[in-house]
């Protein structure tokens, strides 16, 4: 489709632009200083609007660059959503100085752009484009807290890690492009097809996987979440263990299916040619999800918990590429839409205990269930959901991911590493537990009443809320999903 | 009304758990006892619900045919349903949670510390054992399987003795550990078993024609051990046995009573409410196995028993060795002699009945004495704190100081060791008869458990009732009224039971006797 008739598809994102240019232009004028979030917000909720209006849409624009179909538009929801709640705490949060409310403000927004492109890029550049967009905004996000020591270490590791890993992409990609001469995702698939060999797709299949990897903190590329998480401001931490992570899965199920399959679409039944890429997630996700729980046992800082069990549930998460089939697709979607509530509410809530005690390790969170019932409650609903048990939408998420084994009849030892390391998991997600309502009687703790910000503390309920309410009836978000699954070629 | 009373045996505690916040706000501030009566009043619907259940319950029909079944769509995409049903396994279950339950608030009544957490937590914990017995789906069965753990975890952790948070967390990493390998097996049931269901009834039929085979080994043979390693944690069956007594002394009365009368039997109940029927063939070469395992539960249980100093480890232990008489009578269902396999199986669902009632007696009586005491100790540890009383006997004389709370403490202990005329008496009987038709050198090594229980009940009975009272002690009064309102019903049912078992047995023989034709007819 030409550029010019590709605009009228391209609404949401340009309202996306015109609003990081006002909340910039906003902060220039004195009297108007106080409106950055109310204007953002309401851009939000203009672009979540303009979302809704080009529900179901299909097409290839701007020279097929990008496409608008219901599966990046899927993604989009979850990016919107998240930034707004992330924005809508982060407002209240001590960790974002006041003066820099603009820069946070629409570097948070850029990235949200960045994150839009990755999830409907066909073409190779447009995809290393859209990541280098969502990274470069991400270093300076983790840097935010300028005299920190821990957040300026966060900041170059990322940008250290990040730099190194989108170079092996690169030349992945320009691997892809020597073989077939294009760098749109389809031609390639048709060029591969016709000519290329084995060889050649495993070797630029590999290095383009360094790079999603990496977005996804996928071991062996997960070093720098744990630095990154524990340095960074608790918004921007929250904001990196979603959004950048469901874009990095977006872009890898576009490029898997469209490029390394048999078919080119969702219709795929196996990987092109023999490149047996299943078999190396499977080994990736056991190993992912063993070490993101081990190395979480002996933590004792809650965001670097968090950040390690963030890491244990992409190697979850990546049970889903071991068999190639929407049902598998449909059981990670309906993960991650499941991790994103249980996630962002365990991080909303670190961010308020972050704000009130000042602290971010388990021992300041004791007597919590004695100060605060209400928080610590619904905390206890959050991490029994990421521990995977019933009432829970984490245990149906964990159920899907299993059941995808267990349809496909295949990998039954990777079904067995998943379930034992949910056990470790229970371990530390009970050790916050534990920490806010278990109290030996020598032990001395304040039960002076902690206020909540009623906005932080509803996005943390309605959120923890969320997870109870997809467990006892989640037809609709299956069946949205399954909607879901479509690309505009198919 | 009848297809509702299932729903609202469920769910009567739900409701009361989520009353509590209402309650909370209006009055709880300056009332905390409003909880434990909201409590009490919900578990005595529920009671009542349970035995207006049982006037109406008829033993012939199938859960197919009972006006009790409820069958709804839950979730469509997985052909999930709320499926819930009772029939003679389940329904001597249903009234022992009911009434464990109602008692177990009458224990806790004296909880001051947050009645608001725990009384809402019971009950959470209440619907789920519940659910568990009604379910006939295994996905709902699974889902109330695991909700007991949440609430469990809290009530041992937070209102349990010294090492309390220890206990609480070991005990939910075992049972998780069972419960996820039960997922498994409940997985590849789905999707092995063809048209793909979590209907128990319906697996009936096909989970014995699964034919695959994994890893080298028969796919049927891995579902069961799978399922048997989750069920046998709760049973819990020899190895997997040691969060049980930690869990249990450290648990508050309340739910040791909770904990040993009815989660234990949910290990049994689940192997014969899904393993037996749905993999008979693997019951058959599995049943020796099972017995032996039952029959060094009896003895493993027994002799740890004789070891204990303390009172509520030693009741702990005896339940390892009771549900070891379970295991053996269920065993006994491969039996070909004439009338083997009736009598063990009906022993062992019997047995689990009479356990539960006599070990919350068990339980109940300790509490009374610890709360008194502040200790269990039939001996001081030799490192206990005081120097002064370390190894010496911790009480002494009590017959003589508390004469009432004696005689029902020889009640109990004599039901515990299987006196005849008491119900734990008939089952144990009944478990050795059948398992005596097939397991003949098993059994008869088995029935040394009888001994060995004797032995440390009457030990334990003569150090803490008999000889000189201790000094320490001569100021207690005898049980209160609520103790006795809460013993004297258990012993009723104790002394009914074993001198007339048959409403019992009505109940239960026909469900097992259809359990009985499945196994039998897969040889």
């Amino acid at each position: 489709m030409s550029n010019f008739s590709s605009i009228a598809y391209y609404i949401p994102e340009l309202i996306l632009v015109i609003l990081i240019l006002s909340v910039i232009v906003i902060d220039l004028i004195p009297s108007l200083q106080d409106l950055k979030f109310p204007v953002a917000f309401i851009g939000l909720g203009l672009l979540a609007l303009a979302l809704n209006l080009s529900h179901g849409v299909k097409a290839s624009i701007f020279m097929d660059l990008i496409v608008v179909d219901p599966f990046s538009h899927f993604f989009k929801w979850i990016f919107v959503l998240a930034t707004a709640s992330i924005l809508l705490v982060s407002r209240y949060s001590v960790e974002v100085e006041e003066e820099n409310h603009v820069e946070y403000i629409s570097l948070m927004l850029m990235i949200l752009l960045g994150l839009f492109l990755m999830a409907s890029s066909t073409n190779l550049l447009m995809i290393y484009l859209a990541i280098e967009l969502v990274s470069i905004p991400s270093y300076i996000l983790a840097g935010m807290k300028k005299n920190d020591r821990a957040s300026n270490e966060a900041s170059l590791k990322y940008v250290i890690f990040g730099s190194f890993a989108s170079g092996l992409m690169l030349f992945g990609l320009s691997w892809l492009y020597g073989i077939s001469g294009s760098t749109n995702i389809l031609d390639i698939h048709a060029a591969l097809l016709t000519n290329g060999n084995q060889f050649l797709v495993y070797m630029s299949l590999m290095m383009i996987m360094v790079g999603f990897g990496y977005k996804i903190s996928m071991a062996p590329f997960h070093y720098w979440t744990p630095d990154v998480y524990e340095g960074s401001p608790t918004p921007v931490t929250a904001f990196f263990s979603i959004g950048p992570k469901a874009a990095g899965f977006a872009i890898l199920i576009r490029v898997l299916y469209t490029i390394f399959t048999n078919d080119g679409s969702l219709n795929a039944t196996s990987p092109l040619y023999d490149v047996n890429w299943t078999l190396i997630f499977a080994v990736l996700a056991a190993i992912t999800m063993t070490i993101g729980n081990f190395l979480a046992l002996h933590q004792e800082n809650v965001k670097r918990l968090l950040a390690f069990s963030s890491i244990s549930h992409v190697g979850f998460m990546l049970i889903a590429f071991t068999v190639i089939g929407t049902e598998a697709l449909t059981a990670l979607l309906f993960y991650l839409v499941i991790y994103f509530f249980m996630t962002l509410s365990a991080f909303i809530i670190a961010i308020f205990i972050k704000n009130k005690l000042d602290t971010d390790t388990i021992d300041g969170w004791k007597g919590l269930a004695i100060r605060n019932p209400l928080i610590s409650a619904f905390m206890v609903i959050s991490l029994v959901s990421l521990a995977g048990l019933p009432p829970t939408a984490g245990f149906v998420g964990k159920f899907y991911l299993l059941a995808v084994l267990f349809r496909a009849k295949t990998f039954y030892w990777l079904a067995v590493v998943a379930i034992l390391n949910s056990i470790v998991s229970l371990y530390y997600y009970f050790k916050i537990i534990k920490s806010m309502y278990f109290l030996n009687e020598e032990e001395e703790v304040s039960s002076e009443p902690l206020e909540v910000n009623p906005y932080v503390k509803w996005t943390a309920i309605l959120f923890s809320a969320q997870t109870l309410l997809f467990y006892f009836y989640w037809t609709p978000l299956i069946e949205f999903i399954n909607r879901s699954l479509s690309f505009w070629n198919s | 009304m009848d297809s509702m009373i299932l729903t609202l045996l469920i769910f009567l505690p739900v409701f009361g758990a989520v009353a509590m916040l209402p309650a909370a706000k209006i009055v709880g501030k300056d009332n905390p006892n409003i909880f434990k009566w909201i409590a009490l009043v919900i578990t005595g619907l529920q009671l009542l619900l349970a035995v207006v259940l049982y006037m109406g319950f008829d033993s012939t029909l199938s859960v197919s045919t009972s006006p009790y079944t409820v069958q709804l769509d839950w979730i469509k995409h997985f052909n999930i349903q709320y499926f819930v049903g009772v029939d003679g396994l389940s329904m001597p279950m249903v009234l022992l949670t009911a009434l464990l339950s109602f008692l177990s608030i009458g224990i806790s009544w004296n909880i001051t510390k947050q009645p608001l957490g725990y009384f809402a937590l019971f009950l959470l914990l209440d619907a789920g054992m519940m659910g568990v017995f009604l379910s006939l789906d295994f996905f709902l069965f699974y889902v109330f399987w695991e909700v007991m753990l949440l609430p469990m975890y809290f009530l041992i952790g937070m209102w349990g003795g010294p090492q309390r948070h220890y206990a609480a967390i070991k005990f939910f990493l075992f049972t998780l550990f069972g419960s996820v390998l039960m997922l498994l097996g409940m997985l590849a049931l789905y999707f092995y078993s063809d048209p793909h269901t979590f209907n128990l009834i319906t697996l009936i039929q096909t989970a014995s024609s699964i034919d695959a085979t994994l890893w080298g080994m028969d796919m049927r043979y891995l579902i069961w051990f799978a399922l048997f390693i989750g069920f046998a944690i709760k049973v819990p069956v020899f190895p997997f046995h040691t969060w049980l007594p930690l869990a249990h002394v450290e648990a508050p009365t309340a739910i040791s009573v909770i904990l040993a009368g009815v989660l234990l039997k949910m290990g049994t109940y689940g192997l014969l409410r899904i393993s037996y029927p749905l993999l008979p063939g693997e019951v058959i070469n599995f049943a020796y196995i099972l017995a032996f395992l039952g029959v060094i539960n009896i003895l493993w249980g027994a002799v740890n028993a004789i070891a204990q100093i303390d009172m509520k480890k030693m009741i702990a232990y005896s339940s390892v060795s009771h549900m070891g008489y379970v295991l053996l009578g269920m065993a006994a269902v491969v039996s070909t002699n004439d009338g083997g396999a009736q009598a063990g199986l009906n022993g062992a669902v019997m047995q689990m009945f009479n356990h539960g009632t006599i070990t919350a007696m068990l339980f109940m009586l300790v509490g009374v004495i610890y709360e008194k005491a502040h200790h269990r100790y039939i001996f001081y540890p030799d490192d206990y704190k005081d120097p002064a009383l370390a190894g010496k006997p911790g009480f002494g004389g009590i017959g003589a100081q508390m004469p009432v709370f004696t005689a029902f403490v020889a009640f109990a202990f004599f039901a515990g060791l299987g006196l005849p005329a008491l119900s734990g008496f008939i089952s144990e009987a009944l478990c050795f008869i059948g398992g005596f038709s097939v397991f003949r050198t098993l059994t008869i090594i088995g029935t040394l458990g009888i001994l060995l229980n004797a032995v440390y009940f009457l030990r334990a009975y003569q150090h803490v009732f008999l000889g000189p009272l201790n000094e320490k002690y001569k100021d207690y009064t005898d049980m209160s009224t609520m103790d006795l309102a809460i013993v004297v019903p258990l012993a009723v049912i104790v002394l009914f039971l074993g001198v007339y078992p048959a409403p019992l047995v009505d109940m239960i023989a026909p469900s097992l006797d259809a359990l009985i034709q499945i196994i039998q007819s897969a040889f």
